[in-house]
Order: C-alpha cells, then structure tokens, then sequence
C-alpha cells in the first residue's frame, strides 16, 4: 500500500497574534524617565550598602537586594565597554535601518552597563574603549528612545 | 539521596520547515522513546513539557501536545528553557515521591515564526526591547567583550564551527553536516560584528522526549544497558539585564559546575569527564562555557581548540552530536544533548560512538548569553 503521508499536500495557514499590552513603567523608572524627558538629564540610583550604582535605575540591588533610595545625576558621558555592528534588517523589531551600532556603555558615575546605539560614527570605526556621550531628542516621550544614541566624545570636552 | 535514571530517549530528525505539526512531532519522539524504553504508555504517570507559548505561538502551549505526549488521563506540567530545566523538574517529581515513570518532552518549530522578534520579546519592553536587540546582536555583544577581554580571534571562534558541522556528518539527525574550514567561516556573511553566519546557529525544528524512572523501577522496567544514571545537577542564574553583567564573565555557571560536580563526586572534572555536549548556540559561547565547567582556565579555549582537545579524538570531546551549531531547536536543543550523551554511555552513538566512555558532561542555558545554566552529569 502506497504511504499516503508522502502523497498528501501539506497545507500552510499563515496566522498573526496582536495582543496590546499597557505596562506600567513603576515608580523607579517612571521617574528616570521623567527626568530624561522633562529635564534632559540622566539619573541612576545607588545602593546604600555595597555602594553599586545602576543605569537604568533598579528598584533594588542585585548583590545586596536593598532598596535602591539613593538618586545620583550622571554627566552622560560614558565609555564603550563592547559593541556589534548589526549588518541584517529586521523591520518587525529595528527602530533603524541596518547597518548600525549596539554599545553597551559603562555611564560615568555608573557602575553598570547602558545599552543603546553608537551613531555619528562609521561603524568600522567604533572601538572598545572609546568615550562617547549622550545625544538627546529634541522632543521627548519617556522611554529609552529619548536618548537618541551615543556619538564619540569630541576631544577636549571631558573625555 | 535516591537514584534517577534515564530509561528511554526518543528524538525526530532535526530539519527546517518540518511538515509535521508540534503533536506529531511530540507524538513521533515520544512514541521513540517509550519503545526505547521497552515500556508501555501505562507505565508512565506524569509529563514534563518543554515549551515555549511565544515560540508555539499559543498559550498553555504544553495543552495543545498533552495527547501527544501520552498525559490524556495523567498529569502534564510545563517548563521553559531548553531542556535541561525540564529534565531537572522531572528528576524532582519523582524525588518527591509524588511520581513515578516520568516523561519529558520538548518540541520546537522555531522555522513557522521569527526568531528575531522572539527573542526581542524576551528583553524588558520598559528598557532594551524598544531598542531591537535580539539573540544575534546580544550574542554579538558577548563575543566581542569575550575576545576582548581574553584576546581571542575570530578564527578560534571560527574552528568551534568547523569542528561542530564535522561532528553533524556523523549524526543523520543534525540539519547541517559540513565539512568546512576557517577561511569558509571567516567569509561567511557577516551577520553582527563579530558573528558571522557560520558562527550563529540554524533555527531548527524538531522533538525530544527522555523516560526518567527512579532506580527501583528502572531496575523493573529496563535492563542495566539502557540505563544512564543521573549523577549530578546544578544550576545558577546571573543577572538579567546585559549591562548589569559582565558579558565575558561565567560566574553563574562556574556556580552551575561545582555544585553538579560536588552532587557527582567529580574531583577533576578534565580527568573524569569523558564527553560534554555545551550550548554552542553561537560559536564563542562554546569556549566561554568550557572554560566556566572548568575544562580550561579563563581565555584558554581558543588555544585549546586550536590543539584539538575537544575533537572527537582529542582529549575531551566535546558536541560530538553537532552541536546547536549543526541543529538548533531550541526549546529542545539541551534535552537533545542530553540524549547524546545517553547514547554515548549506552554504546549506542553508531559512526560518532566515543570509545567507551564512563562519565558524560550536559551544559544547557536559559535566558540571553547564558543567563542561567543547568549542568548535568550522566554516568553508567
């Protein structure tokens, strides 16, 4: 008897799952993101106890799991700790257009690392190690994207 | 403590676009393994899912393959990860006295979806997902600051590629068996610096399904050759935000190794361990994660690797199967390895058969560049 498995057309259904969500941004980051976009200013929170300062704030210490009260403003300067040049489009989840840069940067005054794109830069040219510094919008909403990316630190201007 | 133990072990052919559905995929590897096993479908009381809703694409995604799995009239839990987490809940189960013969499964049909949005949801939505970062470029972070920091080339990466997809041509079940050089995996598109195509691991479909029976009823229901003891287990999860981490560092799974090689009696695990199958998802993380079990000091993999330690006939073997790097389904990829490794201790890894080996390591993660590790360690 012929194996009707290999015979039988095998159909595809091509489906799509769109749920909204409204995620509250909670007290911490509500009020890093306020900051960024009210003010323009960077701000971390540190732990009483080990002395650890986090950017974006925590709501407690990851080593010590103390709550995390103690607010610091940071200059936005920073130092690039590792880097990849995206090469591959992916429009469902890029906010821009390949090629471009993830950085995570050690912020000065920080004690952990910020994730965000590198720009104004050729991508070949980006180094470990370089200091950079953040570039705002001009018109803010309250999330990660009012940093608009990092560009290299102009010598002589704290770097 | 109470002896568990790997009584049947059951896998489909990892390939892309699979026409099957995930039930029968489920089906396939679980039907596999109870014949395996030589045991009936009513010798088994409880299953372990391995699933993932995102990546089914459905919710309670373990519901949809409870018939497939032989749960209709018993008991079907769930647990993310890639495998090793469910086989470390299933060995739990029965070390609660609560149950018996134990199936885990995991299934994964990771081509019917995008891995890139997948696993961009993973990330916070409040912090780094705006951003679009996803598996690659997290990965591409890690080996950059991996190299940097140890001063690694992207030619030592590029030789955990060619030993992986050479270890595939000896596994009918690996999707990509190639015989390729570093210079093929250096030209290879680049995908995100300093991960090229050959570096990152095919998305892949595929299901797996281990039976797990306590030493008394694995002493009924199966003969001394089937048997692969489960000797020790240990598992640590680091920080979940990239930034807050040092991405080159393995404390979570240096924590991982020493408390499943304490649970195991390993004194010297480059003496003791014969095999290890390590998530190879990208191809630096194989010598990061040798390194964190302790198979080399911190930065030495690359050289290791150049002298051929872990091919299959150097020192310590290491993905024999392929690796994640030949097959990647991910949901699925650590209980695959586990089932490598049983293979290998039961003289049953046909053309890769290892000679004779007493003691096999299993590395599985959960989380973006390793933030949690299972370490397993099987013995005869």
């Amino acid at each position: 008897m012929p194996d009707w498995t290999q015979e039988v057309e095998v159909l595809i259904d091509e489906g799509r799952i769109s749920v909204p969500y409204s995620w509250t941004v909670g007290t911490t980051l509500s009020r890093f993101y306020c900051e960024l976009r009210d003010n323009g200013k960077i701000w971390a929170n540190r732990c009483p106890e080990c002395g650890t300062v986090f950017v974006p704030p925590k709501i407690k210490c990851i080593n010590c799991y103390q709550d995390l009260h103690d607010w610091v403003e940071l200059p936005g300067t920073g130092t690039v700790e590792t880097f990849t040049v995206v090469r591959y489009e992916e429009p469902a989840i890029h906010p821009r257009k390949a090629p471009f840069v993830y950085g995570i940067i050690k912020m000065d005054g920080a004690d952990t690392g910020m994730l965000h794109f590198i720009d104004e830069i050729e991508p070949e040219k980006v180094k470990a190690g370089m200091r950079v510094e953040a570039v705002l919008e001009d018109e803010r909403d309250g999330n990660i994207l009012d940093i608009k990316h990092f560009r290299p630190l102009k010598p002589g201007s704290g770097g | 403590m109470e002896k568990v133990a790997i009584i049947g072990v059951g896998q489909t052919k990892y390939e892309r676009d699979k026409k099957e559905t995930f039930a029968e995929l489920v089906f396939e590897a679980t039907s596999k393994a109870l014949e395996d096993a030589g045991i009936s479908k009513d010798d088994v009381d409880n299953i372990v899912s391995v699933s993932s809703d995102f990546w089914d694409g459905r919710t309670i995604s373990s519901m949809a393959i409870s018939d497939a799995s032989n749960a209709y009239g018993k008991d079907i839990t769930t647990v993310e990860g890639d495998g090793t987490f469910g086989v470390l809940y299933g060995m739990m189960r029965i070390l609660s006295g609560s149950f018996g013969v134990t199936i885990v499964c995991a299934h994964h049909k990771g081509t019917e979806s995008n891995m890139r949005g997948i696993t961009n949801c993973a990330f916070d939505p409040l912090v780094e997902r705006k951003l679009g970062i996803d598996a690659i470029s997290s990965a591409a972070l890690q080996a950059r600051r991996y190299m940097n920091r140890y001063g690694v080339h992207e030619e030592q990466l590029a030789l955990v590629s060619v030993k992986n997809h050479k270890n595939a041509m000896r596994n009918p079940l690996a999707l990509l068996p190639m015989d390729i050089s570093v210079e093929d995996v250096m030209n290879s598109r680049k995908i995100a610096d300093p991960l090229k195509l050959l570096d990152c691991s095919p998305v892949t479909d595929g299901a797996c399904t281990l039976v797990l029976a306590a030493e008394r009823e694995a002493k009924r229901l199966s003969t001394s050759k089937k048997r692969v003891w489960l000797k020790g287990t240990g598992h640590c999860s680091d920080a979940f935000r990239l930034g807050d981490r040092d991405l080159s560092d393995t404390r979570a799974l240096k924590d991982a190794a020493k408390r499943a090689y304490t649970m195991a009696g390993i004194s010297d695990p480059r003496k003791e361990i014969a095999v290890a199958e390590v998530y190879d998802a990208f191809s630096h993380m194989e010598l990061m994660w040798l390194e964190g079990l302790g198979f080399c000091e911190d930065g030495a993999a690359g050289e290791q690797m150049e002298r051929g330690v872990f091919n299959s006939d150097g020192k310590l073997p290491v993905n024999p199967s392929g690796g994640r790097l030949s097959s990647h389904p991910v949901q699925v990829a650590g209980l695959a390895a586990m089932a490598e490794c049983a293979l290998q201790l039961r003289g049953e890894a046909e053309d890769r058969q290892l000679e004779d080996p007493q003691t096999a390591l299993v590395h599985g993660i959960n989380g973006m560049c390793g933030q949690s590790h299972c370490v397993w360690i099987l013995g005869k």
